[in-house]
């Protein structure tokens, strides 16, 4: 016996748009069996997993901080996906936006201006934008798999920003922590609601989003986004060209992931530490998939992988398992966003080999 | 080597009621046919007329969804490959599966007993190939060979199972006229042995000249079975498209005009290992002209189609030239602005997406040529979907495209009417240079017909028309000229009525220089 894939004649409009639904739901239903078998009462759990952190008001606020950068970062990879190139790295290139960003504040602290934010965030893009720079180089001339190149230079920037903080940007006045100093009021991302702690960060993920999502949807840049994603040859009869939209695609995703980085490091820490996400970049790509790589469904996504984060925390603290159940929920969730997609295009097949009947019958 | 003595009434194989549904889609449904000892049969058909899938099921490959195969009256059910060689079913791919860097006699090996020795392997299949007319060096390694050569081998693996029947798909489509001589001779021998041939072709004139019977399919089903001897070439046609196919009218078109569309030397190396480099191309194109280049498949045709078009770019700015200005550094859309056209060869992931609705493929072909047309909102270029749709419209009316639905996949449109658009796409700009690689590949012949009559036409209105193709036929209907490509080496262009098939097989085969007796001899 053996399982075969074959390919649906039409694929269902209704459960490409239940898909994610779906996946959520079983994510949901597996996730309680794994807390049954830790020995937890699975909707006790689940209720404080998923439910709790969206009852108060803070916790709300608490949501759209994290939430932010995922989306920020995945409506970027989305248009990396999109076009068939694979940047796995937006971790690092958050953390070199945020390094980048930080080079007012933490260096040249004595500037006090009104500048000094705006300056950040562009060089928080521009870090990010020139660390993606380097994956996309090596693909676009030298023929690398960025998949691996972006991957690996995550670890570069991580230990890089360890460096940064135990060394030469440690605080001086700090008792030793490795710790930069905290920044500025000047270079601190303000909240945008008087109610909460969230910051303007959420704004540019939601203003990214929108913008994305337009020029996916109506302009030519989209076409050609998504024709070189489907067929590179096609996309050369174009007039397109594929080395440019490595370059266009990894250097806006990189620049979305900076962005995001600063946006984080200002809004949120309000100074650099050894390690400054949980993740988002990692968890940013199962945003996109989830999201459907449209980015306005990455936003509805950034906003349920954000409770995962919350919900581990609170899961933590409520029944004392640990926050690593975050992680198993997020790989729940790709995993079965991407199975419920591959099924709404195939149908699974059990064929039992009639081989032994042929001959018996072929002789007969 | 005569195939044993098998009771000698009934058929060999017969099929009654096959169906195979994929989904709700019936590719066969419910199909007759028997084929006798000893006969050339042939499965004639237009391209998704249902003829691999009906041989594939014959083959092991697909399973029937309902019907009955009777194998020398016995019903039997075909799991696998090698149930169906089992049986004495053997059978020749179009597209071969070899692997190039092994030898002849490994590759034989591979899908023979495993303890049967190399060597042993190798004299089998040379005495084989010998007795068969299909000569083969065994230690000679699949990377060297021609397209025939390695049709050979995939023929001498399915002989070397001693088959009762054997299946040729398409087999002369990627061989010489010369090549399919002797491969009907071979044909000829294993009848003469007893043993049955299912013939696979849409090529009408093959068709009747060697097989004895013919079964057609058309939508999955079987729409006649004749003596394709008795029948004429427009009878068979028929019964294949169900309606008369229109006659291409090609005269009236020898109003030569200025040069549009010219190559100086055109000297291009390989891209890959597995490209053909083109060596001192030199062409010329006038206005009101059709040059057809004939050529076998894979000797320098895409190459060509590349540097003309601009995909890629050649290094000599002089060596490409359009309406006399050269341009061989400048990209496509450069090429498109000024008056080119471009049709390339395979349809799906190179003149259109598949998974993109036909407004979307309308646009991939002309987003910069019209772009004052199909773009606005300025800098930001957004697509004006309504522009786009209406001359989406136009071009389907213009050009019969049969579609379901109004903007419907690319991929979801048959080849033929896919083909009919992206031909349609470029002549709806009134292009002064059209450039066209296999215009009418894989395409029904009601297609065929229609798109052929539109590159006529606009060689009458006054353009340029380069003809890129490996169908003779269709060469022999459309051109005023023909040259042919050989090993990246482009002949002189000869008026299309001085020119014989005889001497253009020879010339496909790269002999320019020789003189009429030998091509004579060389002809049969």
């Amino acid at each position: 016996m053996r399982i075969e894939l074959e390919k649906r004649a039409k694929v269902s409009t209704l459960f490409s748009i239940l898909s994610p639904f779906i996946a959520f739901l079983l994510t949901i239903v597996f996730g309680g069996i794994m807390f049954a078998l830790l020995g937890k009462n699975p909707v006790m759990a689940l209720y404080s997993f998923f439910v709790e952190p969206l009852s108060e008001v803070w916790s709300l606020h608490e949501l759209a901080i994290k939430a932010a950068p995922l989306i920020l970062i995945a409506v970027g990879l989305s248009v990396c996906f999109r076009s068939n190139n694979w940047n796995i790295g937006a971790e690092g290139q958050f953390i070199m936006g945020a390094i980048a960003g930080s080079i007012l504040p933490v260096v040249f602290y004595d500037w006090q201006s009104p500048l000094v934010l705006p300056l950040m965030m562009l060089m928080g893009m521009l870090g990010g934008a020139l660390f993606a720079a380097i994956p996309a180089f090596l693909k676009a001339h030298m023929n690398t798999n960025e998949i691996l190149t972006s991957l690996m230079l995550v670890y570069v920037a991580q230990l890089f920003l360890d460096w940064l903080v135990r060394g030469p940007w440690r605080n001086p006045g700090g008792m030793n922590f490795p710790e930069t100093r905290t920044f500025a009021v000047d270079a601190i991302l303000p909240e945008m609601i008087a109610s909460g702690r969230t910051h303007w960060g959420f704004a540019f993920a939601i203003i990214a989003a929108v913008l994305v999502w337009f020029m996916m949807r109506y302009t030519l840049k989209g076409f050609e986004i998504s024709v070189l994603g489907q067929s590179e040859r096609a996309g050369r009869f174009a007039g397109f060209s594929s080395r440019r939209m490595i370059w266009f695609s990894m250097l806006l995703s990189g620049a979305f992931a900076g962005l995001a980085g600063i946006s984080e490091v200002s809004g949120a820490i309000q100074q650099l530490r050894p390690v400054i996400s949980p993740g988002y970049g990692f968890t940013a790509i199962i945003v996109a998939f989830l999201g459907r790589l449209n980015p306005l469904g990455i936003v509805a996504a950034g906003l349920v992988l954000a409770l995962t984060y919350l919900g581990g925390e609170a899961a933590q603290l409520s029944i004392g398992v640990s926050e690593k159940v975050t992680r198993v929920f997020q790989g729940l969730l790709l995993f079965f966003v991407l199975s419920c997609d591959t099924l709404i295009h195939y149908r699974i097949k059990l064929i039992f080999d009639r081989l032994t009947a042929t001959t018996s019958e072929g002789s007969r | 080597m005569p195939v044993e003595g098998v009771a000698a009434n009934g058929h060999l194989l017969a099929v009654s009621n096959l169906t195979k549904l994929f989904g709700s889609f019936a590719a066969c449904n419910g199909i007759n046919l028997q084929i006798e000892r000893g006969e050339i049969h042939a499965l004639l058909g237009e391209n998704g007329a249902g003829k691999s899938t009906l041989v594939k099921m014959l083959f092991g490959v697909l399973a029937p969804t309902a019907g009955e195969i009777l194998w020398q009256g016995q019903s039997v059910r075909i799991a696998n490959p090698a149930a169906a060689r089992k049986l004495g079913i053997g059978m020749v791919f179009q597209h071969f599966s070899l692997f190039e860097a092994l030898t002849v006699a490994e590759n034989i090996a591979l899908s023979m007993d495993a303890n049967i020795s190399l060597a042993k392997v190798a004299e089998e299949a040379s005495r084989l190939s010998h007795a068969y007319g299909l000569p083969l060096d065994p230690k000679a390694h699949v990377a060297d060979l021609s397209v025939g050569e390695r049709q050979r081998i995939e023929i001498v693996r399915a002989l070397l199972q001693n088959p009762r029947l054997i299946i040729l798909d398409e087999p002369t489509s990627v061989l010489t006229p010369q090549e399919a001589d002797r491969l009907f001779e071979t044909l000829y021998k294993l009848k003469a042995e007893g043993r049955s041939v299912l013939y696979i072709s849409h090529r009408l004139e093959e068709v009747q000249r060697i097989c004895d019977r013919a079964t057609v399919l058309r939508h999955g089903k079987v729409t006649g079975a004749c003596d394709p001897k008795a029948e004429t070439p427009s009878s068979l046609a028929r019964m294949m498209v169900g309606s008369d196919v229109a006659a291409v009218t090609a005269e009236g078109t020898n109003a030569k005009g200025q040069v549009q569309l010219e190559a100086r030397h055109l000297t291009v190396p390989a891209r890959t290992p597995f490209a053909v480099s083109l060596k001192n191309i030199c062409l010329k194109v006038h206005a009101g002209e059709v040059l057809a280049i004939a050529g076998v498949a894979g000797n320098g045709q895409g190459e060509l189609f590349d540097a003309l078009s601009g995909e890629y770019p050649v290094a000599d700015d002089n060596a490409v030239q359009i309406r006399q200005r050269p341009v061989g550094t400048r990209n496509i859309n450069a090429r498109r602005l000024m008056g080119a056209g471009f049709v390339p060869e395979e349809r799906h992931g190179h003149a259109a997406v598949s998974a993109l609705p036909l407004s979307d493929n309308l646009v991939l072909a002309r987003s910069r040529s019209d772009a004052k047309a199909f773009l606005g909102g300025g800098f930001l270029k957004v697509i004006r979907r309504d522009a786009v749709t209406s001359a989406t419209k136009r071009i389907s009316e213009a050009m019969d495209v049969r579609k379901s639905g109004e903007d419907p996949p690319a991929g979801s449109l048959s080849g033929g009417n896919l083909q009919k658009f992206i031909v349609g796409r470029e002549l709806d700009r009134q292009p002064s240079v059209l450039v066209v690689n296999q215009p009418t590949w894989g395409v029904d012949a009601g297609a065929a017909s229609r798109i052929r009559q539109a590159l006529v036409d606009l060689a009458k209105a006054g353009s340029a028309v380069l003809v890129i193709s490996q169908d003779l036929d269709e060469i022999f209907e459309v051109a005023t000229e023909i040259a042919v490509i050989s090993d990246g080496r482009l002949s002189d262009p000869y008026p299309a009525q001085e020119l014989s098939r005889e001497k253009i097989g020879l010339l496909m085969g790269g002999m320019y220089g020789k003189t009429e007796g030998t091509e004579a001899a060389h002809a049969h």
